[in-house]
């Protein structure tokens, strides 16, 4: 049987196949809804870089007791801590009684961290020693505390800074702001981009995301239609027309993956129109990315298909899978921040790939000379997964 | 027309076909009776090129089922036991897509659907989703579908099961109708004697996967009476179990199937067969209210053949069989 009748027999499968999923006004809700959930709930649940915390509450102990009759160290250090917030209202402070109190506070869950200043404070910066300041963390929820420790330990950067600097200027006032800023912190960090503007956590979700929901909706799709229509008894059907099996599974994979481009494009359109995506890459290239990433995973959909008996088990076991993938492939969570081990597998996912070469084209604007090592794998790998599932397919479907 | 040699098909331990043998003339319609289980819809998926044999062979017009399942293909319509369409396309566009599966012309094959949706009265409603149809226009749409290649053998599955007295005299009308007119080779399963007396030139009894006898229904039913076999029904006012298993234990009695609280269906051999059951059954004390002497029905056949009846054996092996695995179709228009 000639390629031509193949391919024209799976694009009338196909084609009712889309006909049947644009008759189905309910599932088409979804389709656009899913997508549209899915950017929401990351994109508004992480916190975008830049500001990364607002107004968490922070409770300070002044404990200072002063030291002979030089001025409180600590009314200064609060009045300075204060104004550097007042510029960011990153904290919400409040004051505390003592560090039981804080313990208190922080136990009743009224404020995530405290500031301690201990009684010598003013004698220590008086003869000559480093000021200790305490802060206190909320260990049952590491990432707030993680967060309190980053930020104050900036804002007192910032403020020793600002003290080395005056206490330069009263050694020797003929020297500038400028200047004494350049003794205290020879150094200076310039953070730069690839490209310009600031991306935030959309730019970074968006490609992983569009790559996910297309090759999940291809994934979960594909082993349902087919199972379904095993179930229901339209497979016969198909199968009682003299027509190649190939062009079954082909017509069907065709369907499905209109069905994941319309999802990515959707997702597409949200990102750029909703959250404020750009895209840097060719689209052309992105749909081609996205399509590679299909043909990638859909052996692997035709090799469960085959496998499973009936329509839950198949969306089950789909499921099972693409659960871990989500997480490791670096959709959501950068794979630098995995253990070894798990970067091990994210790295035999093809989804890593995709997602990353996406990403790459989105957010960086690279070509195709820039991706030839994803390209290479999602090809390898789809050709692999092929191999091994049209036979396995073909056996299925004559038991 | 169709020839099947040892044709056997096991699950696993199971064995669904049994060295099934047989031939169909062809322009003949050929009946596969037998209880839910005995094989039939395995035989009929088998020789439609559904399921492949585990042993034996089978041909259709000279072309090997596994061998040129292709060339079979092009042959056959196949009347499934569950409806072959979709629910969210119309009836036109579900033949349609059938239809361009087959290498028709579309002009051809446009002219075919409406001939078809003629023929079985559903022109009025070729635009209207499939999934708005009773069960009888499904099952008139399920026969058409099968016929868009002007199949030379056509299978039908169990084609008046769940449907009303009306549309399955419908249906048996329309298949004698194809048949006479077009010479189509029908091979038919039911487990309805209604369908197998009514349709069928030839029947083939299946028990077990098994062949257990093939011939005319006229021939079948000779088993019996053209033997020395009686069939009675026997009124009995005050039927007791005890009286029953004195009339199973006589040794001209050859099956007693109890049909209601006082009516007694049972086959008994030799002369004096009357005699004997109405002294076993006074004996007991039993008042005879009516007797009747009936004609046998391919029912009687299966009894005499088997032991048991036809619906007797329905419920046990049903989860075997794979392909019936999954239970009930779900419809998916709401």
């Amino acid at each position: 049987m000639g390629a031509r009748t193949l391919l024209s027999h799976s694009f009338r499968i196909a084609w009712k196949d889309i006909l049947e999923l644009y008759r189905n006004r309910f599932g088409l809700v979804l389709l656009i809804v899913m997508p549209l959930f899915m950017m929401a709930m990351v994109g508004f649940i992480y916190p975008t870089s830049g500001s990364s915390a607002s107004n968490l509450p922070v409770a300070i102990v002044d404990s200072d007791a002063g030291y002979h009759n030089s001025t409180i160290a600590s009314q200064t250090f609060t009045s300075v801590l204060q104004r550097i917030n007042s510029k960011t209202d990153m904290m919400k402070l409040t004051t505390a009684s003592s560090p039981a109190d804080i313990k208190n506070l922080i136990q009743e869950g009224d404020v995530e961290g405290g500031i301690i200043i201990p009684s010598n404070f003013s004698k220590s910066l008086a003869s000559g020693e480093q000021g200790t300041v305490v802060i206190i963390t909320d260990q049952s929820n590491p990432q707030v505390s993680t967060a309190i420790q980053t930020l104050l330990s900036s804002v007192f950067s910032e403020m020793s800074t600002m003290m080395a600097q005056r206490n330069v200027q009263t050694l020797n006032p003929t020297i500038t702001a400028n200047d004494s800023l350049a003794i205290v912190q020879p150094y200076k960090v310039q953070t730069q981009g690839v490209v310009p503007g600031a991306p935030n956590y959309f730019d970074f979700v968006a490609p992983g995301i569009m790559a996910m929901v297309v090759m999940m909706s291809v994934m979960t799709g594909l082993p349902a239609a087919i199972s379904q229509e095993k179930e229901i008894g339209t497979m016969d059907g198909m199968m009682v027309a003299p027509i190649n099996r190939l062009s079954i599974i082909l017509g069907k994979t065709l369907g499905q993956t209109v069905r994941g481009l319309l999802q990515g494009f959707i997702i597409l359109i949200l990102a750029v129109g909703l959250f404020g995506v750009t895209i840097q890459g060719s689209i052309l290239l992105v749909f081609g990315l996205l399509l590679l990433g299909v043909f990638s995973f859909v052996g692997l959909g035709i090799v469960i298909t085959s496998f499973a008996k009936d329509q839950q088990t198949a969306t089950m076991l789909m499921t099972t899978l693409m659960f871990p993938m989500m997480f490791l492939s670096g959709v959501f969570f950068p794979i630098q921040q995995m253990p070894w081990y798990m970067q091990d597998i994210s790295k035999v996912l093809p989804l890593t790939y995709a997602s990353s070469a996406l990403r790459k084209v989105m957010v960086l604007g690279a070509g195709i000379p820039d991706i030839t090592t994803e390209l290479t794998i999602l090809i390898v790998f789809g050709a692999v997964m092929t191999a091994i599932a049209v036979p396995v397919f073909r056996r299925m479907m004559t038991r | 027309m169709i020839m099947v040699e040892n044709l056997t098909k096991k699950f696993g331990d199971f064995t669904a076909v049994d060295d099934v043998s047989f031939d169909v003339k062809k322009g003949e319609i050929f009946g596969l009776l037998g209880p839910n289980g005995a094989g039939k819809s395995t035989t009929l998926r088998i020789l439609s090129t559904l399921a492949r044999p585990t042993r034996g062979t089978a041909a259709i017009g000279g072309y090997d089922i596994v061998k040129s399942d292709t060339e079979v293909r092009k042959l056959i319509g196949i009347v499934s036991e569950k409806m072959i369409m979709y629910d969210r396309l119309t009836a036109r566009e579900n033949l349609w897509f059938f239809g361009s599966l087959f290498e028709i012309p579309s002009d051809v094959l446009t002219r075919r659907i409406d001939e078809l949706l003629e023929l079985v009265q559903l022109t009025k409603w070729k635009n209207s989703l499939v999934g708005t149809f009773s069960t009888g226009m499904r099952q008139r749409m399920n026969v058409v579908r099968a016929l868009l290649n002007m199949p030379r053998v056509l299978f039908l599955d169990e084609p008046t099961l769940g449907l009303d007295p009306q549309s399955s005299v419908e249906i048996r009308e329309f298949v004698k109708k194809l048949n006479r007119e077009n010479g189509t080779t029908i091979i038919v399963t039911t487990h309805t004697m209604v369908d197998a007396d009514m349709l069928c030139d030839r029947i083939a009894i299946i028990d077990h996967g098994k062949v257990v006898a093939l011939d005319t229904s006229t021939n079948l039913k000779k088993l019996i009476s053209g033997g020395d076999s009686t069939i009675l029904k026997l009124g009995v006012s005050n039927l007791t179990a005890d009286l029953l298993e004195t009339l199973r234990t006589l040794d001209c009695v050859q099956s007693v199937s109890q049909e209601n609280s006082t009516h007694v269906r049972l086959i008994a051999r030799g002369d004096d067969a009357f005699d004997r059951v109405i002294d076993a059954v006074r004996g007991k004390g039993g008042k005879i209210a009516s007797m009747e002497n009936l004609q046998p029905t391919l029912e009687d056949v299966f009894l005499h053949l088997t032991g048991h009846e036809v619906r007797d054996s329905a419920d046990q092996k049903i989860p075997l069989e794979r392909h019936r695995r999954f239970g009930t179709p779900q419809r998916r228009v709401r």
